[in-house]
Protein backbone atom coordinates (compact mmCIF):
# COMPACT_ATOMS: atom_id res chain seq x y z
CA UNK A 1 0.00 0.00 0.00
CA UNK A 2 1.41 3.41 -1.06
CA UNK A 3 0.07 6.24 0.61
CA UNK A 4 0.88 10.08 1.48
CA UNK A 5 0.10 9.15 5.52
CA UNK A 6 3.37 8.41 6.73
CA UNK A 7 4.23 8.27 10.24
CA UNK A 8 4.93 12.09 11.34
CA UNK A 9 1.13 12.68 9.55
CA UNK A 10 -0.03 9.95 11.46
CA UNK A 11 1.38 10.43 14.81
CA UNK A 12 0.10 14.20 14.56
CA UNK A 13 -3.23 12.98 14.00
CA UNK A 14 -3.78 10.74 16.31
CA UNK A 15 -1.16 12.35 19.18
CA UNK A 16 -1.44 16.35 19.02
CA UNK A 17 0.77 18.35 20.75
CA UNK A 18 -1.79 21.29 20.65
CA UNK A 19 -4.69 20.25 20.05
CA UNK A 20 -6.62 21.82 22.77
CA UNK A 21 -8.41 25.05 24.33
CA UNK A 22 -5.73 28.00 24.78
CA UNK A 23 -7.52 30.50 27.20
CA UNK A 24 -4.72 33.32 27.70
CA UNK A 25 -5.55 33.37 23.36
CA UNK A 26 -5.76 36.69 22.31
CA UNK A 27 -6.59 35.63 18.36
CA UNK A 28 -8.93 33.24 17.68
CA UNK A 29 -9.98 32.56 14.09
CA UNK A 30 -12.38 29.84 12.58
CA UNK A 31 -11.04 28.14 9.60
CA UNK A 32 -13.53 25.57 7.45
CA UNK A 33 -12.72 23.63 4.33
CA UNK A 34 -16.78 23.06 3.12
CA UNK A 35 -15.07 20.02 0.49
CA UNK A 36 -14.13 18.17 3.47
CA UNK A 37 -16.03 19.48 6.45
CA UNK A 38 -12.86 20.23 7.99
CA UNK A 39 -13.22 22.77 10.72
CA UNK A 40 -10.04 24.04 12.75
CA UNK A 41 -10.43 26.83 15.52
CA UNK A 42 -7.22 28.51 15.77
CA UNK A 43 -5.77 30.70 18.42
CA UNK A 44 -2.48 32.19 19.23
CA UNK A 45 -1.23 34.17 22.09
CA UNK A 46 1.25 37.45 20.19
CA UNK A 47 3.57 39.57 22.22
CA UNK A 48 5.35 42.25 21.19
CA UNK A 49 5.45 40.55 17.48
CA UNK A 50 6.17 37.01 18.70
CA UNK A 51 3.67 33.65 19.17
CA UNK A 52 4.35 33.00 22.63
CA UNK A 53 1.42 30.29 22.64
CA UNK A 54 -0.47 28.59 20.42
CA UNK A 55 -3.24 25.61 19.82
CA UNK A 56 -6.41 24.56 17.84
CA UNK A 57 -9.11 22.47 18.14
CA UNK A 58 -11.43 21.33 15.49
CA UNK A 59 -12.96 18.51 13.62
CA UNK A 60 -11.38 17.16 10.21
CA UNK A 61 -9.72 14.36 8.60
CA UNK A 62 -6.07 13.62 9.31
CA UNK A 63 -4.47 15.78 7.22
CA UNK A 64 -6.27 18.83 8.11
CA UNK A 65 -5.64 17.94 11.42
CA UNK A 66 -2.01 17.08 11.42
CA UNK A 67 -1.23 19.56 9.43
CA UNK A 68 -2.44 21.93 11.90
CA UNK A 69 -0.43 20.78 15.07
CA UNK A 70 3.18 20.31 12.85
CA UNK A 71 2.62 23.89 11.98
CA UNK A 72 2.19 25.00 15.27
CA UNK A 73 4.94 22.73 16.77
CA UNK A 74 6.98 25.18 14.36
CA UNK A 75 6.11 28.93 14.57
CA UNK A 76 5.61 28.68 18.42
CA UNK A 77 8.25 31.02 19.92
CA UNK A 78 8.96 32.22 16.56
CA UNK A 79 8.09 36.25 15.36
CA UNK A 80 4.81 36.84 13.47
CA UNK A 81 7.21 37.74 10.52
CA UNK A 82 8.99 34.08 10.59
CA UNK A 83 5.77 32.61 10.94
CA UNK A 84 3.95 34.34 7.94
CA UNK A 85 7.56 33.19 5.65
CA UNK A 86 6.93 30.27 7.12
CA UNK A 87 3.39 29.81 5.79
CA UNK A 88 4.66 30.97 2.21
CA UNK A 89 7.29 28.89 2.41
CA UNK A 90 4.48 26.09 3.05
CA UNK A 91 2.44 27.09 0.22
CA UNK A 92 5.15 27.15 -2.04
CA UNK A 93 6.26 23.15 -1.05
CA UNK A 94 1.83 22.64 -2.06
CA UNK A 95 2.28 23.71 -5.46
CA UNK A 96 5.83 21.82 -5.83
CA UNK A 97 7.54 25.09 -5.94
CA UNK A 98 9.92 24.54 -2.99
CA UNK A 99 13.11 25.05 -2.91
CA UNK A 100 15.97 23.25 -0.84
CA UNK A 101 16.43 25.87 1.49
CA UNK A 102 12.40 26.30 1.98
CA UNK A 103 12.36 22.40 2.67
CA UNK A 104 15.07 22.93 5.34
CA UNK A 105 13.04 25.57 6.95
CA UNK A 106 9.95 23.96 6.77
CA UNK A 107 11.54 20.70 9.32
CA UNK A 108 8.43 18.35 9.78
CA UNK A 109 6.05 19.97 7.51
CA UNK A 110 8.25 18.39 4.84
CA UNK A 111 6.32 15.30 5.56
CA UNK A 112 3.17 16.71 4.11
CA UNK A 113 4.97 17.53 0.58
CA UNK A 114 3.29 14.66 -1.10
CA UNK A 115 -0.15 16.16 -1.07
CA UNK A 116 0.73 18.43 -3.67
CA UNK A 117 0.09 15.52 -5.90
CA UNK A 118 -3.40 14.93 -4.47
CA UNK A 119 -5.49 18.03 -5.52
CA UNK A 120 -7.91 16.74 -3.81
CA UNK A 121 -6.14 16.94 -0.72
CA UNK A 122 -4.39 20.17 -0.91
CA UNK A 123 -7.12 22.45 0.86
CA UNK A 124 -7.09 19.89 3.77
CA UNK A 125 -3.20 20.40 4.00
CA UNK A 126 -3.28 24.35 3.79
CA UNK A 127 -6.64 24.84 5.98
CA UNK A 128 -4.08 25.48 9.16
CA UNK A 129 -1.74 28.05 7.83
CA UNK A 130 -4.41 29.66 5.39
CA UNK A 131 -6.56 30.37 8.41
CA UNK A 132 -3.01 31.74 10.51
CA UNK A 133 -2.25 33.83 7.85
CA UNK A 134 -5.56 35.52 7.73
CA UNK A 135 -5.21 35.84 11.28
CA UNK A 136 -1.65 37.79 11.56
CA UNK A 137 -2.58 39.78 8.27
CA UNK A 138 -5.78 41.27 9.76
CA UNK B 1 -30.64 -18.87 -19.56
CA UNK B 2 -29.24 -16.47 -17.18
CA UNK B 3 -27.49 -13.16 -18.17
CA UNK B 4 -23.17 -13.39 -18.32
CA UNK B 5 -22.34 -10.72 -15.91
CA UNK B 6 -18.73 -11.31 -16.03
CA UNK B 7 -18.26 -11.06 -19.93
CA UNK B 8 -20.62 -7.67 -19.55
CA UNK B 9 -17.31 -6.51 -17.93
CA UNK B 10 -15.77 -5.96 -21.37
CA UNK B 11 -18.44 -3.88 -22.61
CA UNK B 12 -17.23 -1.32 -20.49
CA UNK B 13 -13.71 0.16 -21.48
CA UNK B 14 -13.04 2.47 -18.24
CA UNK B 15 -13.14 -0.24 -16.16
CA UNK B 16 -11.05 -2.80 -18.51
CA UNK B 17 -8.71 0.46 -18.91
CA UNK B 18 -8.23 2.23 -15.37
CA UNK B 19 -8.25 -1.39 -13.47
CA UNK B 20 -9.64 0.07 -10.19
CA UNK B 21 -12.41 -1.25 -8.42
CA UNK B 22 -14.97 1.35 -8.66
CA UNK B 23 -17.81 1.68 -6.82
CA UNK B 24 -19.34 4.61 -7.02
CA UNK B 25 -21.95 4.28 -9.37
CA UNK B 26 -24.52 5.78 -7.13
CA UNK B 27 -22.77 8.85 -7.78
CA UNK B 28 -22.19 8.12 -11.59
CA UNK B 29 -22.62 5.30 -13.65
CA UNK B 30 -20.02 4.07 -16.16
CA UNK B 31 -20.88 4.06 -19.97
CA UNK B 32 -21.06 0.88 -22.18
CA UNK B 33 -19.76 0.31 -25.65
CA UNK B 34 -23.24 0.18 -27.25
CA UNK B 35 -24.36 3.36 -25.20
CA UNK B 36 -21.16 5.58 -26.67
CA UNK B 37 -21.11 4.06 -30.05
CA UNK B 38 -25.12 5.48 -30.37
CA UNK B 39 -23.87 8.75 -29.16
CA UNK B 40 -20.87 8.65 -31.94
CA UNK B 41 -23.03 7.40 -34.42
CA UNK B 42 -25.64 10.05 -34.26
CA UNK B 43 -22.87 12.73 -34.56
CA UNK B 44 -21.59 11.03 -37.28
CA UNK B 45 -24.80 10.06 -39.16
CA UNK B 46 -27.51 12.09 -38.03
CA UNK B 47 -25.95 15.63 -36.71
CA UNK B 48 -28.11 18.35 -37.31
CA UNK B 49 -30.15 21.00 -35.27
CA UNK B 50 -33.02 18.75 -34.20
CA UNK B 51 -36.69 20.22 -34.63
CA UNK B 52 -36.08 22.60 -36.92
CA UNK B 53 -34.16 21.38 -40.24
CA UNK B 54 -36.45 20.76 -43.36
CA UNK B 55 -33.52 18.98 -44.93
CA UNK B 56 -33.40 15.07 -44.88
CA UNK B 57 -30.56 15.28 -42.55
CA UNK B 58 -32.63 17.76 -39.47
CA UNK B 59 -35.30 15.16 -40.19
CA UNK B 60 -33.29 11.99 -39.33
CA UNK B 61 -31.83 14.24 -36.48
CA UNK B 62 -35.26 14.93 -35.21
CA UNK B 63 -36.74 11.29 -35.57
CA UNK B 64 -33.62 10.10 -33.68
CA UNK B 65 -34.61 12.55 -30.94
CA UNK B 66 -38.34 12.45 -30.90
CA UNK B 67 -37.38 8.20 -30.68
CA UNK B 68 -35.10 8.58 -28.00
CA UNK B 69 -38.44 10.18 -26.03
CA UNK B 70 -40.35 7.60 -27.11
CA UNK B 71 -38.40 4.99 -26.00
CA UNK B 72 -37.88 6.72 -22.63
CA UNK B 73 -41.87 6.88 -22.29
CA UNK B 74 -41.81 2.70 -22.65
CA UNK B 75 -39.47 2.53 -19.87
CA UNK B 76 -41.29 4.12 -17.30
CA UNK B 77 -44.53 3.34 -19.02
CA UNK B 78 -46.00 6.63 -19.42
CA UNK B 79 -49.31 7.22 -21.07
CA UNK B 80 -48.23 9.58 -23.71
CA UNK B 81 -44.60 10.87 -25.36
CA UNK B 82 -45.98 14.43 -24.75
CA UNK B 83 -45.24 13.43 -20.86
CA UNK B 84 -41.59 12.97 -21.50
CA UNK B 85 -39.58 16.09 -21.09
CA UNK B 86 -35.71 15.86 -21.85
CA UNK B 87 -34.17 18.04 -19.19
CA UNK B 88 -29.95 18.26 -18.31
CA UNK B 89 -30.51 16.24 -15.30
CA UNK B 90 -32.70 15.50 -11.96
CA UNK B 91 -31.70 18.64 -10.50
CA UNK B 92 -33.13 20.68 -13.27
CA UNK B 93 -36.14 18.54 -13.53
CA UNK B 94 -37.55 18.98 -10.16
CA UNK B 95 -36.00 22.80 -10.56
CA UNK B 96 -38.85 22.72 -13.30
CA UNK B 97 -41.40 21.63 -10.92
CA UNK B 98 -40.88 23.55 -8.19
CA UNK B 99 -40.39 26.57 -10.68
CA UNK B 100 -42.97 25.83 -13.05
CA UNK B 101 -45.84 23.81 -10.77
CA UNK B 102 -45.17 25.57 -7.26
CA UNK B 103 -44.56 28.66 -6.93
CA UNK B 104 -48.28 28.98 -9.44
CA UNK B 105 -49.99 26.53 -6.56
CA UNK B 106 -49.00 27.05 -3.65
CA UNK B 107 -50.00 30.13 -1.04
CA UNK B 108 -49.78 30.74 2.57
CA UNK B 109 -50.37 27.85 5.41
CA UNK B 110 -49.88 25.49 2.46
CA UNK B 111 -47.56 22.62 3.34
CA UNK B 112 -44.49 21.12 0.94
CA UNK B 113 -43.16 17.94 2.57
CA UNK B 114 -39.75 15.37 1.72
CA UNK B 115 -38.08 12.91 3.53
CA UNK B 116 -35.33 13.93 6.21
CA UNK B 117 -33.20 11.75 3.11
CA UNK B 118 -33.76 14.03 0.53
CA UNK B 119 -30.90 14.43 -1.64
CA UNK B 120 -30.15 18.37 -1.92
CA UNK B 121 -31.54 18.32 -5.23
CA UNK B 122 -34.81 16.99 -4.00
CA UNK B 123 -34.92 19.91 -0.90
CA UNK B 124 -33.51 22.81 -1.92
CA UNK B 125 -35.86 23.77 -4.86
CA UNK B 126 -38.66 23.07 -2.13
CA UNK B 127 -37.21 24.98 0.47
CA UNK B 128 -37.05 28.30 -2.92
CA UNK B 129 -40.54 27.43 -3.47
CA UNK B 130 -41.72 27.41 0.68
CA UNK B 131 -39.72 30.89 1.00
CA UNK B 132 -41.15 32.68 -2.72
CA UNK B 133 -44.80 31.13 -1.39
CA UNK B 134 -45.27 31.44 2.32
CA UNK B 135 -45.81 27.70 2.55
CA UNK B 136 -44.35 25.24 5.07
CA UNK B 137 -42.18 23.13 4.16
CA UNK B 138 -42.65 20.00 6.50
CA UNK B 139 -39.64 17.46 6.74
CA UNK B 140 -40.72 13.78 7.35
CA UNK B 141 -38.40 12.10 9.53
CA UNK B 142 -37.32 8.03 8.94
CA UNK B 143 -36.35 5.32 11.50
CA UNK B 144 -32.53 4.86 11.80
CA UNK B 145 -33.26 1.97 9.69
CA UNK B 146 -34.75 4.37 7.09
CA UNK B 147 -37.82 3.14 6.77
CA UNK B 148 -40.81 4.67 7.04
CA UNK B 149 -43.81 3.24 9.25
CA UNK B 150 -47.14 4.70 8.08
CA UNK B 151 -48.27 6.63 11.47
CA UNK B 152 -44.93 8.65 10.36
CA UNK B 153 -46.58 9.36 7.02
CA UNK B 154 -49.69 10.05 8.95
CA UNK B 155 -48.26 12.54 11.09
CA UNK B 156 -47.38 14.77 7.86
CA UNK B 157 -49.75 14.25 5.54
CA UNK B 158 -52.98 16.24 5.47
CA UNK B 159 -55.49 18.21 3.72
CA UNK B 160 -52.67 21.09 3.85
CA UNK B 161 -50.44 18.56 1.59
CA UNK B 162 -50.16 20.60 -1.79
CA UNK B 163 -46.53 18.73 -2.45
CA UNK B 164 -44.99 16.07 -1.65
CA UNK B 165 -41.29 15.46 -3.10
CA UNK B 166 -39.84 11.62 -2.18
CA UNK B 167 -36.42 10.08 -3.60
CA UNK B 168 -38.18 6.46 -4.43
CA UNK B 169 -33.89 4.90 -3.04
CA UNK B 170 -32.13 7.36 -0.72
CA UNK B 171 -28.77 8.04 -2.10
CA UNK B 172 -27.00 7.24 1.55
CA UNK B 173 -28.90 4.50 3.12
CA UNK B 174 -29.94 2.47 -0.20
CA UNK B 175 -33.29 2.18 1.42
CA UNK B 176 -36.52 1.85 -1.20
CA UNK B 177 -39.12 4.30 0.41
CA UNK B 178 -42.79 3.57 -0.17
CA UNK B 179 -43.65 5.61 -2.80
CA UNK B 180 -46.87 4.33 -3.41
CA UNK B 181 -48.32 4.79 0.12
CA UNK B 182 -47.15 8.27 0.09
CA UNK B 183 -49.24 8.58 -3.41
CA UNK B 184 -52.34 7.58 -2.49
CA UNK B 185 -52.67 9.49 0.83
CA UNK B 186 -51.45 12.57 -0.72
CA UNK B 187 -53.58 11.99 -3.47
CA UNK B 188 -56.91 11.38 -1.08
CA UNK B 189 -56.13 14.92 1.07
CA UNK B 190 -55.44 16.28 -2.90
CA UNK B 191 -52.28 16.97 -3.22
CA UNK B 192 -49.44 15.90 -5.86
CA UNK B 193 -46.18 13.96 -5.40
CA UNK B 194 -43.01 13.65 -7.66
CA UNK B 195 -40.61 11.23 -7.01
CA UNK B 196 -36.85 11.57 -7.49
CA UNK B 197 -36.31 8.70 -8.94
CA UNK B 198 -32.08 9.26 -9.65
CA UNK B 199 -31.02 6.32 -7.46
CA UNK B 200 -34.12 3.79 -8.25
CA UNK B 201 -34.16 3.97 -12.00
CA UNK B 202 -31.23 2.29 -12.97
CA UNK B 203 -31.95 -0.85 -10.61
CA UNK B 204 -35.77 -1.48 -10.53
CA UNK B 205 -38.57 -1.27 -12.70
CA UNK B 206 -40.59 1.95 -12.93
CA UNK B 207 -44.27 2.20 -14.06
CA UNK B 208 -45.08 5.71 -13.56
CA UNK B 209 -48.44 4.84 -14.06
CA UNK B 210 -49.22 1.98 -11.75
CA UNK B 211 -47.00 3.98 -8.93
CA UNK B 212 -49.77 6.72 -9.56
CA UNK B 213 -47.26 9.58 -9.80
CA UNK B 214 -48.05 13.00 -10.71
CA UNK B 215 -44.13 14.03 -11.57
CA UNK B 216 -41.32 11.68 -11.61
CA UNK B 217 -37.32 12.80 -12.01
CA UNK B 218 -34.66 10.72 -13.32
CA UNK B 219 -30.92 11.80 -14.65
CA UNK B 220 -29.48 9.79 -17.39
CA UNK B 221 -25.58 9.41 -16.44
CA UNK B 222 -26.71 7.20 -13.33
CA UNK B 223 -28.14 4.96 -16.00
CA UNK B 224 -24.68 4.51 -17.73
CA UNK B 225 -26.19 7.39 -20.49
CA UNK B 226 -24.00 10.50 -21.14
CA UNK B 227 -23.84 13.26 -18.38
CA UNK B 228 -26.65 16.31 -19.27
CA UNK B 229 -29.45 14.25 -20.49
CA UNK B 230 -32.29 13.47 -17.78
CA UNK B 231 -35.84 13.50 -17.43
CA UNK B 232 -39.14 14.69 -16.32
CA UNK B 233 -42.18 12.84 -16.21
CA UNK B 234 -45.34 14.58 -15.80
CA UNK B 235 -49.18 14.01 -15.69
CA UNK B 236 -50.14 15.46 -19.11
CA UNK B 237 -53.24 17.75 -17.21
CA UNK B 238 -50.25 19.30 -14.99
CA UNK B 239 -47.97 20.06 -17.88
CA UNK B 240 -50.56 21.28 -19.85
CA UNK B 241 -51.36 24.24 -17.55
CA UNK B 242 -47.76 25.02 -16.25
CA UNK B 243 -45.97 28.10 -17.98
CA UNK B 244 -42.49 27.35 -19.24
CA UNK B 245 -39.82 27.07 -16.85
CA UNK B 246 -37.34 28.25 -19.53
CA UNK B 247 -38.34 30.77 -22.91
CA UNK B 248 -36.22 31.14 -25.56
CA UNK B 249 -35.30 29.02 -28.89
CA UNK B 250 -37.97 26.10 -30.44
CA UNK B 251 -40.32 26.10 -27.62
CA UNK B 252 -43.07 28.42 -29.54
CA UNK B 253 -45.39 28.71 -31.94
CA UNK B 254 -45.33 32.43 -32.87
CA UNK B 255 -43.33 35.69 -31.68
CA UNK B 256 -44.59 38.88 -31.90
CA UNK B 257 -42.83 42.21 -30.35
CA UNK B 258 -45.08 41.96 -27.21
CA UNK B 259 -45.32 38.24 -26.82
CA UNK B 260 -45.57 34.94 -27.88
CA UNK B 261 -47.39 31.62 -28.07
CA UNK B 262 -45.57 28.56 -26.41
CA UNK B 263 -45.03 25.39 -28.31
CA UNK B 264 -47.18 22.36 -27.05
CA UNK B 265 -45.91 19.55 -24.92
CA UNK B 266 -43.51 18.30 -24.50
CA UNK B 267 -41.75 20.78 -26.43
CA UNK B 268 -42.70 23.68 -24.35
CA UNK B 269 -40.23 22.75 -21.86
CA UNK B 270 -37.64 22.30 -24.16
CA UNK B 271 -36.18 25.90 -25.23
CA UNK B 272 -32.91 26.25 -26.76
CA UNK B 273 -30.75 23.48 -28.58
CA UNK B 274 -31.47 20.21 -27.06
CA UNK B 275 -29.29 17.51 -25.80
CA UNK B 276 -30.28 15.19 -29.02
CA UNK B 277 -26.52 12.88 -28.38
CA UNK B 278 -27.16 12.45 -25.08
CA UNK B 279 -31.25 11.80 -25.29
CA UNK B 280 -29.85 8.87 -28.20
CA UNK B 281 -27.13 7.95 -25.39
CA UNK B 282 -30.03 7.83 -22.93
CA UNK B 283 -32.01 5.51 -25.48
CA UNK B 284 -29.37 3.11 -25.80
CA UNK B 285 -28.53 3.05 -21.99
CA UNK B 286 -32.18 1.88 -21.32
CA UNK B 287 -31.68 -1.20 -24.17
CA UNK B 288 -28.80 -2.22 -22.73
CA UNK B 289 -30.25 -2.03 -18.89
CA UNK B 290 -33.89 -3.85 -20.38
CA UNK B 291 -31.57 -6.65 -22.86
CA UNK B 292 -30.52 -7.77 -19.43
CA UNK B 293 -33.39 -7.38 -17.32
CA UNK B 294 -34.06 -6.06 -14.17
CA UNK B 295 -34.88 -9.65 -11.92
CA UNK B 296 -30.98 -10.21 -13.46
CA UNK B 297 -29.82 -6.92 -12.44
CA UNK B 298 -31.36 -6.77 -9.12
CA UNK B 299 -29.87 -10.32 -8.28
CA UNK B 300 -26.27 -9.57 -8.94
CA UNK B 301 -26.71 -6.36 -7.49
CA UNK B 302 -28.05 -8.34 -4.27
CA UNK B 303 -25.14 -11.08 -4.41
CA UNK B 304 -22.45 -8.28 -4.78
CA UNK B 305 -23.97 -6.39 -2.02
CA UNK B 306 -24.17 -9.19 0.53
CA UNK B 307 -20.92 -10.04 -0.17
CA UNK B 308 -19.62 -6.21 0.56
CA UNK B 309 -22.05 -6.42 3.31
CA UNK B 310 -21.01 -9.55 5.13
CA UNK B 311 -17.07 -8.50 4.58
CA UNK B 312 -17.85 -5.27 5.89
CA UNK B 313 -19.28 -6.58 9.46
CA UNK B 314 -16.24 -8.85 10.02
CA UNK B 315 -14.21 -5.36 10.28
CA UNK B 316 -13.61 -4.01 13.79
CA UNK B 317 -14.44 -0.27 13.62
CA UNK B 318 -16.41 -0.26 10.81
CA UNK B 319 -20.33 0.82 10.98
CA UNK B 320 -22.81 0.88 8.48
CA UNK B 321 -25.42 3.19 8.40
CA UNK B 322 -29.03 2.27 7.98
CA UNK B 323 -30.88 -1.16 7.57
CA UNK B 324 -28.88 -4.45 9.04
CA UNK B 325 -30.57 -6.36 6.47
CA UNK B 326 -28.34 -6.01 3.00
CA UNK B 327 -30.81 -6.68 0.89
CA UNK B 328 -32.69 -3.25 1.84
CA UNK B 329 -29.26 -1.58 0.80
CA UNK B 330 -30.19 -1.26 -2.85
CA UNK B 331 -26.29 -1.48 -4.15
CA UNK B 332 -25.70 1.38 -1.27
CA UNK B 333 -23.25 0.80 2.05
CA UNK B 334 -22.48 3.81 3.63
CA UNK B 335 -20.33 3.88 6.63
CA UNK B 336 -17.73 4.64 9.04
CA UNK B 337 -14.63 3.69 10.38
CA UNK B 338 -13.84 4.74 13.92
CA UNK B 339 -11.12 7.35 14.50
CA UNK B 340 -10.56 7.74 11.00
CA UNK B 341 -12.43 10.12 9.06
CA UNK B 342 -13.78 9.83 5.41
CA UNK B 343 -11.69 11.64 3.23
CA UNK B 344 -9.01 9.60 4.91
CA UNK B 345 -10.61 6.16 3.87
CA UNK B 346 -11.30 7.84 0.33
CA UNK B 347 -7.61 7.94 0.30
CA UNK B 348 -6.32 5.33 1.41
CA UNK B 349 -8.79 3.21 -0.19
CA UNK B 350 -7.88 5.02 -3.96
CA UNK B 351 -3.92 4.62 -2.90
CA UNK B 352 -5.19 0.91 -3.08
CA UNK B 353 -7.17 1.53 -6.64
CA UNK B 354 -10.74 1.21 -5.17
CA UNK B 355 -12.97 4.79 -5.50
CA UNK B 356 -15.48 5.26 -3.34
CA UNK B 357 -17.40 8.38 -2.26
CA UNK B 358 -17.01 10.24 1.09
CA UNK B 359 -18.20 12.95 2.59
CA UNK B 360 -21.74 14.32 3.28
CA UNK B 361 -23.52 12.91 -0.21
CA UNK B 362 -25.77 15.94 -0.78
CA UNK B 363 -27.79 15.26 2.35
CA UNK B 364 -26.39 17.02 5.14
CA UNK B 365 -30.24 16.94 6.93
CA UNK B 366 -29.81 13.03 7.27
CA UNK B 367 -26.70 12.75 8.13
CA UNK B 368 -27.12 15.68 11.20
CA UNK B 369 -30.49 13.61 12.00
CA UNK B 370 -28.41 10.78 12.09
CA UNK B 371 -25.68 12.35 14.28
CA UNK B 372 -22.90 11.40 11.81
CA UNK B 373 -20.58 14.29 10.36
CA UNK B 374 -19.56 12.70 7.12
CA UNK B 375 -19.37 9.17 5.84
CA UNK B 376 -18.00 7.22 2.92
CA UNK B 377 -19.98 5.51 0.92
CA UNK B 378 -18.99 2.14 -1.41
CA UNK B 379 -21.90 2.10 -4.10
CA UNK B 380 -22.26 -1.44 -6.21
CA UNK B 381 -23.66 -2.09 -9.79
CA UNK B 382 -24.17 -4.76 -11.87
CA UNK B 383 -20.80 -4.35 -13.46
CA UNK B 384 -19.00 -4.66 -10.85
CA UNK B 385 -17.69 -8.19 -9.49
CA UNK B 386 -17.13 -10.23 -6.87
CA UNK B 387 -12.99 -9.39 -6.69
CA UNK B 388 -14.03 -5.58 -6.99
CA UNK B 389 -15.47 -6.15 -3.24
CA UNK B 390 -12.89 -8.24 -2.16
CA UNK B 391 -10.32 -5.82 -2.69
CA UNK B 392 -12.59 -2.99 -0.99
CA UNK B 393 -12.81 -5.26 1.78
CA UNK B 394 -9.09 -5.95 1.78
CA UNK B 395 -7.78 -2.52 1.28
CA UNK B 396 -10.49 -1.60 4.34
CA UNK B 397 -9.12 -3.53 6.42
CA UNK B 398 -6.22 -1.84 6.24
CA UNK B 399 -7.26 1.42 7.06
CA UNK B 400 -6.99 1.76 10.85
CA UNK B 401 -3.49 0.53 10.50
CA UNK B 402 -2.57 2.85 8.05
CA UNK B 403 -3.71 5.84 10.36
CA UNK B 404 -0.85 4.39 12.94
CA UNK B 405 -3.80 2.49 14.86
CA UNK B 406 -1.87 -0.30 16.71
CA UNK B 407 -4.52 -2.63 16.28
CA UNK B 408 -4.24 -5.73 13.64
CA UNK B 409 -7.49 -5.87 11.78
Amino acid sequence: MQTFYNEVLTDHNLYPAHKHPLPGANMTLEGVNPSCGDDIVLQLRVENGRIEEGAFVGDGCAVSQASADIMLDLVIGRTVEEAKELAACFLRMIKGSASDEDMDKLEEAGALQDIAHMPARVKCAVLGWHTMERMLDA
Amino acid sequence: MSFDFAACRKDFPLLANSGIAYLDSAATAQRPVPVLDAVQDFYEQANANPLRGLYALGMEATERYEAARERVRRFINAGSEREIIFTRNTTESINLVAYSYALNHLKPGDEIFVSIMEHHSNLLPWQMAARQTGAKLVYLECEPDGSLPEERLRAVIGPHTKIAAIGQVSNVLGCTNPVETIIRMVHENGGVVLVDAAQSAPHMKIDVQAMGADFLAFSGHKLMAPMGIGVLYGREELLDEMPPFLTGGEMIDSVTRDGAVYAELPHKFEAGTVNAGGAVGLAAAIDYLESIGFEAIHAQEQALTRRAFEGMREIPGVHILGSDDPDRHGGILSFTVDGVHPHDIASILDANGVAIRAGHHCAQPLLQYLGVRSCARASLAFYNTPEDVDRFLEALRGVRKEMGYADIL
